[in-house]
């Protein structure tokens, strides 16, 4: 006899780190939530990524959903009872030319019209006082105080287990492989069992546009692999995490004084059997970008190089907003910039199912932007 | 220049290998990272002194022979050249002199070899401390040995550089042997196939008599092992089964718990590999020829499992017969009739790995520490570092080694991938084979952030 299917008041799908703060917020409202996670919470994206907590140089569409994270972010052992390894100072975006430069002061005058004034324009000379290694070449940079870095597979498995400490149920290991309606209910079926649900809630990071097609909305979206390197320990020359205008690279030192360095280059990403393979011309053009602002790593040792499986949108923000059925919520698709977002993301999905207003401006996310 | 084939490697499987190939008109391409061809059986055979040839013995001076054929084809042979990646598209990575480049053919054997099991024991990360392989690579290529040292652990080759020691003349201090009953027990039905092999008997058999004959202290049955010192060591204290306990003093303590198959290219390549309950290693999954899962990419020699310096020979011919004739340059009654032979000699050289795989297994407690004893050397994580983050729920190496960094420095998990995963097992109760080992990725060996910069890497595939 076949088992019956078990029940709860939501099931998400993918665990994430949003698959787990949604979850977090959920139990805390009192819902009955699993989360089924094909693999193990933070195999992925999560786990992986380059842990930048950025404000810096987000999309003016992503600001105050930012801001309100970094607010989720200053108290990190209040929220998940850990600190993630969340350290903070400044985070610069150096600009190589004055092109680069004239740019950021538009950006900054734009942002600060809409009231935000965390981010500022300095010149070389202060650059040269927050990083005196930087290469001479550099003019000036964007510059923010208080954005940092967290460790990412620690931070995500903070989550994971304060949803569990509120009763969450987490099950690892059980990919979700179709949905469908049962009455005013979803169905949700996995090898190990099924599920029987109002609310479905589809975090499945690069996955998600998949989870969205059984779920009634066509969303592009594509899978990538952005790419990571990391150096031996060297002596301490760096603080800020710092990033480049022109192209994406990323750059921070570590407290055991490895160097993590990610670039905007990606590598190629399977999502039928979780592979990522890496461009090792992409990982040679972001390397030289690291050289050529900070000439004391030309002799460091690179150790290892790894890539994570991402989904990008066309227009690069994520879909964060209810579904076009009844009882469906997507949060998905954060183009390599969602590990800072997830905190904020939490208590926002948290609103719309409890059908309150987010006080956050999600417009711009909306899952019919791409509708045509 | 268009290659046939690239050999990583230049020990015994991938000298014999080059030599084969460049004999039948294919072009070759053979790097290795040791300056001298020879690998590690034969390391600097072709420079060493007549007096460091009969201390080291004539399995040693063989080599030259072997290494000779080679010189003498037109194999394009690249020493110093440290391979750091080959991908399932088969595209090699190496670096010479500080200089990488890229370089790709429709056929790639993976040569690289053994490498020592961790020996994971109080105060193994001490200046002082070394493998016993580490201690012979010295002797080898330059000649070195050190006085009044203490070898401990088991294994041929343990008793094999200990008895080129006191050929050396140099004084060894103690030998705390690791052997246990057990074991002998469970070598015991595979003994009449050991004595097909009784040369190979005989000779270990030599080795252990020339410790004996000497003024060396041996203990047996030791069954706990803490190195001493705070700065570096000063001596090593040990406990055995009938619970006799002592203390020797000495600067230099040589390890060795045997040499497993070194995995890292191969895994970073996504070969598949098995799980050995006996052998206690991972071993990369081939067919007889060494083909393994990855179209056009073979493993030959002990990096296949082990077997030896004279099988790996075999093993490494086998492999060029297949690429042979796949290019087409033998025909396939060719190959099977040359085939044959190598065949043959392999059988003959394993015969006797079941009863020492049994015989000389690394004991329990020195491969699964407790406490403060360091596992992972890069990231100084102690046992009890690992079983914190085990305890909440992290129980997977690559999980372990995401949350910890335990693995992810600079040696890339050789020295703690086969610990983190039996202090996995023994905490969860899972079987070894389940829980997997780290995702291994490239570079496989550290190379400088400018040498990356600057390689010729073409344009890249992917921008965003
Ligand atoms: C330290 C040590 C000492 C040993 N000494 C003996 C001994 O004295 N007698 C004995 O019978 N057996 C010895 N062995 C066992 C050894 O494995 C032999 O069975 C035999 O050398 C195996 O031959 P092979 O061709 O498979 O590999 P090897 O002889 O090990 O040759 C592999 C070669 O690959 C090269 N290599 C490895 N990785 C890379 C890389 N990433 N890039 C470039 N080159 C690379 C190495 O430099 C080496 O020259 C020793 C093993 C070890 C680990
Ligand atoms: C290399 C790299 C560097 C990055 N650097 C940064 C950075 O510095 N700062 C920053 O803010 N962001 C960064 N990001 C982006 C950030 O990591 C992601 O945006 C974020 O982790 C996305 O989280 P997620 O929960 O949506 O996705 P994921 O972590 O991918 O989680 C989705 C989960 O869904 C599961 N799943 C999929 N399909 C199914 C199914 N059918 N059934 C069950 N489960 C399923 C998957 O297994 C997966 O675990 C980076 C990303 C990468 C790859």
């Amino acid at each position: 006899m076949k088992a019956k299917a078990r029940t709860a008041d939501v099931v998400i799908v993918g665990g994430g780190i949003h698959g787990c703060s949604v979850a977090l917020q959920l139990v805390r409202r009192g819902l009955k939530t699993i989360v089924l996670e094909k693999d193990h919470v933070a195999r992925h994206a999560s786990g992986v990524n380059a842990g930048g907590v950025r404000r810096l140089g987000r999309d003016l569409a992503e600001v105050p959903i930012a801001q309100a994270s970094w607010e989720l972010w200053q108290d990190m052992p209040g929220l998940v009872n850990d600190d993630c390894g969340y350290r903070s100072s400044r985070y610069l975006k150096v600009a190589r030319n004055n092109k680069e430069l004239q740019q950021a002061r538009i950006r900054v005058r734009e942002l600060h019209a809409l009231g935000f004034k965390h981010e500022e324009v300095i010149d070389r000379e202060t650059l040269n006082e927050f990083m005196p290694a930087v290469s001479e070449d550099c003019v000036g940079a964007l510059h923010v105080e208080g954005d940092g870095a967290a460790q990412p597979f620690r931070t995500t498995i903070a989550f994971k287990r304060r949803a569990q400490d509120f009763g969450a149920v987490i099950e690892q290991g059980m990919p979700v492989t179709c949905l469908g309606r049962k009455g005013n209910n979803w169905l949700v079926r996995t090898p190990s069992g099924n599920f029987e649900t109002p609310v479905i809630i589809n975090t499945a990071g690069a996955w998600g546009g998949r989870i969205a097609e059984w779920l009634g909305d066509k969303i592009p979206l594509e899978a990538h692999a952005p790419m990571l390197a990391i150096t031996e320990r060297m002596c301490r020359f760096v603080d800020p995490v710092v990033g480049t205008l022109g192209d994406a690279l990323s750059f921070k030192q570590l407290d055991n004084g490895t160097v993590l360095i990610g670039g905007g280059v990606r590598g190629v990403a399977s999502l039928d059997n979780n592979s990522t393979k890496l461009d090792m011309a992409g990982l040679s053009r972001f390397l030289k970008t690291a050289q050529d602002v900070f000439p004391v790593m030309r002799n460091t040792n690179v150790v290892r190089m790894w890539a994570g499986i991402e989904g990008y949108t066309r227009d690069n923000l994520p879909v964060i907003g209810k579904g076009s059925e009844s009882g469906v919520f997507h949060a998905f698709g954060f183009s390599a910039h969602g590990f800072q977002l997830a905190p904020a993301v939490g208590f926002t999905v948290s609103h719309l199912v409890m059908g309150e207003t987010p006080n956050l401006p999600i417009k711009p996310f909306a899952v019919g932007r791409f509708h045509v | 220049m268009d290659y046939d084939v690239i050999i990583i490697g230049s020990g015994p499987a991938g000298l014999a290998a080059a030599t084969l190939i460049a004999g039948k008109g294919g072009k070759v391409l053979l790097l290795d990272e040791q300056l001298r061809p020879g690998g590690q059986i034969y390391r600097n055979v072709e420079n060493t002194s007549m007096n460091l040839r009969k201390i080291l013995g004539s399995d040693y001076a063989c080599g030259e022979a072997l290494v000779k054929k080679m010189r003498q084809q037109s194999v394009d042979y690249i020493p110093g050249a440290v391979v750091w990646q080959v991908t399932e598209g088969r595209e090699v990575g190496y670096s010479v002199n500080g200089k990488s480049s890229l370089v790709r053919a429709p056929w790639v054997i993976i040569a690289t070899g053994a490498t020592e099991r961790p020996f994971p024991i109080p105060g193994w990360t001490l200046p002082g401390v070394m493998m016993a392989g580490a201690a012979q690579t010295l002797l080898k290529s330059s000649g070195l040995a050190a006085d009044g040292a203490v070898f401990a652990g088991c294994g041929p080759l343990l008793y094999l550089v200990a008895s080129q020691y006191l050929r050396a003349g140099v004084k060894i201090a103690a030998l705390l042997d690791t052997g246990a009953k057990p074991n002998y027990l469970a070598a015991l039905p595979y003994f009449s196939g050991a004595l097909k092999r009784w040369d190979m008997l005989a000779k270990g058999m030599k080795w252990i008599s020339d410790i004996r004959r000497s003024e060396t202290r041996v203990i047996k049955r030791v069954s706990e092992l803490r190195i001493e010192g705070k700065e570096e060591a000063t001596g090593v204290s040990y406990r055995t089964y009938s619970g006799a306990a002592g203390r020797i003093e000495t600067k230099n303590i040589f390890l060795h718990h045997g040499v497993v198959p070194n995995v890292n290219l191969a895994m970073a390549a996504n070969v598949e590999h098995l799980w050995s309950d006996e052998q206690i290693c991972w071993y990369p999954r081939v067919d007889s020829w060494g083909c393994t899962n990855v179209d056009g990419l073979l493993i030959a020699g002990d990096g296949a499992g082990i077997s030896g310096g004279l099988a790996a020979e075999a093993a490494g011919r086998l492999a060029v017969l297949w690429c042979l004739k796949e290019l087409g340059k033998i025909d396939p009654t060719e190959c099977d009739s040359l085939a044959r032979a190598q065949i043959s000699a392999l059988k003959h050289e394993t015969r006797i790995r079941p009863f020492l795989d049994n015989w000389f297994k690394p004991p329990e407690p020195f491969r699964v520490p407790d406490g403060d004893t360091i596992v992972c050397r890069c990231e100084e994580l102690t046992v009890k570092d690992i079983s914190d983050v085990i305890d909440i729920g992290v129980a997977g190496p690559n999980q372990l080694k995401s949350f910890s960094r335990a693995g992810m420095g600079p040696c890339q998990g050789r020295y703690c991938g086969l610990t983190v995963q039996e202090l996995i097992a023994k905490k969860t109760g899972r079987k070894m084979s389940d829980i997997g080992y780290y995702r291994l990725r490239p570079p496989i060996k550290p190379i400088s952030l400018g040498e990356f910069a600057e390689m010729d890497a073409g344009p890249p595939a992917n921008e965003s």
